[in-house]
């Protein structure tokens, strides 16, 4: 018998990517046609936005502190150390606010889909569920999908301010640049291209986090070993997923708005 | 919402005639390359009380997951109240379900959840009034002989306690039929006669049709032999009677390596000449 069989890994691979889209298309439908379950989709809402805000704090500050601190050493070279501002703010709101947020919001909350829903999945608790006349997918599922896409968007808003706000606490306390050229130059800097730019990659992040998430927690199989496999694999899907659809959206923004 | 009342209609009608409640005709199912049940066919008749007997592994859950809608064949057909499951949606099968009550291996009780509202499941998902749930919970609780845990969560149960919980939530809504999924698996023997008891009592009290998986034969010949006397509210023995006071309405289906092997009464099992069917019984 053959150690490896690339016909069936291909197969098994496209068997998996038919799931999860038949997975997430149910998902979308299920969001747009009741019944829904509002009191879980406030609590996943609570659990995902809630309580991802210090995480969220803490990544936005300290990007916008290092990314500061970096700009004022680069520009100094240039002569335009009075553009750390808006080097900062571009930055934040176009890429690393979003990437970061849905990073770090992955980390968190696809890992907790995954095996919370892994759990519920090899204990039988599904198909309990749906034994008991009620569609998992539209309990477990569209609630997680709506709150993730609905909180992340907010998520990136508040990382991007933490952002702005700790790039400005280093340049102006600790490289000595004027404070208000600094949050004058990333207002200025900012148009309506990059706010629209960087306020839509939280809404593939939010599919994506809630789609895999909810995707590999459904399908676990193997006990508590397969559980922790299944976030494992939640994690590092997701994680790259939103990195290469980051990359695929900032092309069609740069194609629509031209920079 | 029309559709889901109008399907549930029908099942009610079908109810009420002859129609077998659970008939199955060729049913084959295959995971990866290996057949886990091949060509099973038998029809469970309304009161009737069919037990699943045979080795571990050799499908007797994956036949109660198929009569439920759980899994689907390969081949073959389901009929659940006289409707066919096989091809039925999703989306479908959800009020049919409403006619069913299941109790898992491992009870497969939400964690999140605790007793009451474990209990409840169906009651809250249907938006019955909180205070007639609460009234219906009581007494489901109180047929399993488990009130006083009602505020508990599952991880402060026993598994005994789980498994009449999980029995407590299945005939809440007072099912048409209902399949227990090795209920007395990975039980003490005590513990394990309490629950062949509750499912005795719900037989004999409701006359529910049910379909009941085991391994453990003691509990399977308990089940058949046994009468649950609603006037003195205790399992007795019946000496006298029909077939010495074996339950008629209780039958077998042994399965083995996928395949059926028997189906017939107490009496035909016992006295089968099958060498299998002999050895197993010994």
């Amino acid at each position: 018998m053959a150690l490896f069989s690339p016909d069936l890994f291909l197969k098994q691979k496209v068997a998996a990517v038919q799931d999860y889209a038949i997975l997430a298309g149910t998902a979308v439908v299920d969001v747009f046609t009741g019944p829904h379950y509002w009191a879980d989709m406030f609590t996943q809402m609570d659990s995902i936005g809630v309580g991802s805000m210090p995480i969220i704090v803490l990544t936005g500050f300290f990007t916008g502190c290092v990314l500061a601190l970096q700009s004022v050493t680069a520009l100094q070279q240039f002569g335009a150390v009075s553009k750390t501002g808006s080097l900062v703010s571009l930055s934040m709101v176009k890429e690393l606010g979003p990437v970061l947020t849905g990073l770090m919001v992955s980390g968190r909350n696809a890992a907790g889909m995954a095996s919370e829903l892994g759990s519920m999945k090899v204990t039988e608790q599904i198909d309990a569920m749906r034994a008991l006349g009620t569609d998992p997918m539209r309990k477990l599922v569209a609630p997680r999908l709506i709150a993730t896409v609905f909180m992340l968007f907010f998520l990136t808003i508040v990382a991007d301010a933490f952002g702005i706000a700790g790039g400005a606490l280093v340049s102006i306390y600790l490289e000595g640049l004027n404070g208000s050229s600094y949050l004058h130059s990333s207002y200025q800097s900012l148009i309506h291209g990059d706010i629209v730019q960087g306020l839509t990659k939280p809404l593939f992040s939010g599919f994506i986090i809630a789609t895999v998430g909810c995707y590999f927690g459904m399908k676990t199989t193997g006990g508590t070993q397969g559980v922790g496999r299944s976030t494992t694999q939640a994690v590092v899907v997701s994680s790259v997923a939103i990195i290469v659809v980051d990359l695929l959206v900032t092309r069609a923004m740069i194609g629509i708005f031209g920079s | 919402m029309s559709e889901a009342t109008s399907s549930s209609a029908a099942v009610m009608d079908l109810t009420d005639d002859k129609t077998p409640v659970v008939e199955f005709k060729d049913v084959t199912i295959t995971f990866d390359v290996k057949p886990v049940l091949q060509n099973i066919s038998f029809a469970v008749e309304r009161g009737e009380t069919l037990i699943l007997l045979g080795p571990a592994g050799c499908g007797k859950s994956v036949l109660l997951k198929l009569a439920n809608g759980l899994l689907r064949p390969d081949e073959g057909s389901i009929r659940i109240f006289g409707q066919e499951i096989t091809t039925m949606r999703d989306r479908d099968l959800y009020p049919l379900r409403a006619h069913v009550g299941m109790v898992f291996q491992e009870s497969a009780l939400f964690d999140s959840l605790n007793v009451e509202d474990n209990v409840a499941y169906r009651l809250h998902e249907e938006h019955v009034p909180e205070e007639e749930a609460h009234a219906r919970v009581v007494e489901a609780l109180k047929f399993v002989e488990l009130e006083q845990a009602i505020a508990k969560f599952p991880s402060e149960l026993s598994g005994g306690m789980r498994r009449r919980v999980s029995i407590a939530r299945a005939i809440i809504s007072g099912p048409d039929l209902i399949l227990y999924d090795s209920p007395t698996g990975g039980l003490d023997p005590i513990t394990s006669t309490t629950i062949i008891e509750l499912v005795m009592k719900q037989r004999d009290v409701s006359h529910t049709t049910s379909l009941l998986v085991t391994h453990r034969l003691q509990d399977a010949f308990t089940l058949a032999t046994h009468r649950y006397d609603p006037a003195k509210g205790m399992v007795a023995l019946p000496k006298d009677g029909p077939n010495r006071g074996v339950d008629e309405t209780t039958k077998f289906l042994m399965l083995n390596e996928g395949s059926v092997v028997f189906h017939g009464t107490t009496e035909e099992l016992v006295h089968s000449t099958d060498p299998w069917i002999k050895e197993y019984l010994e």
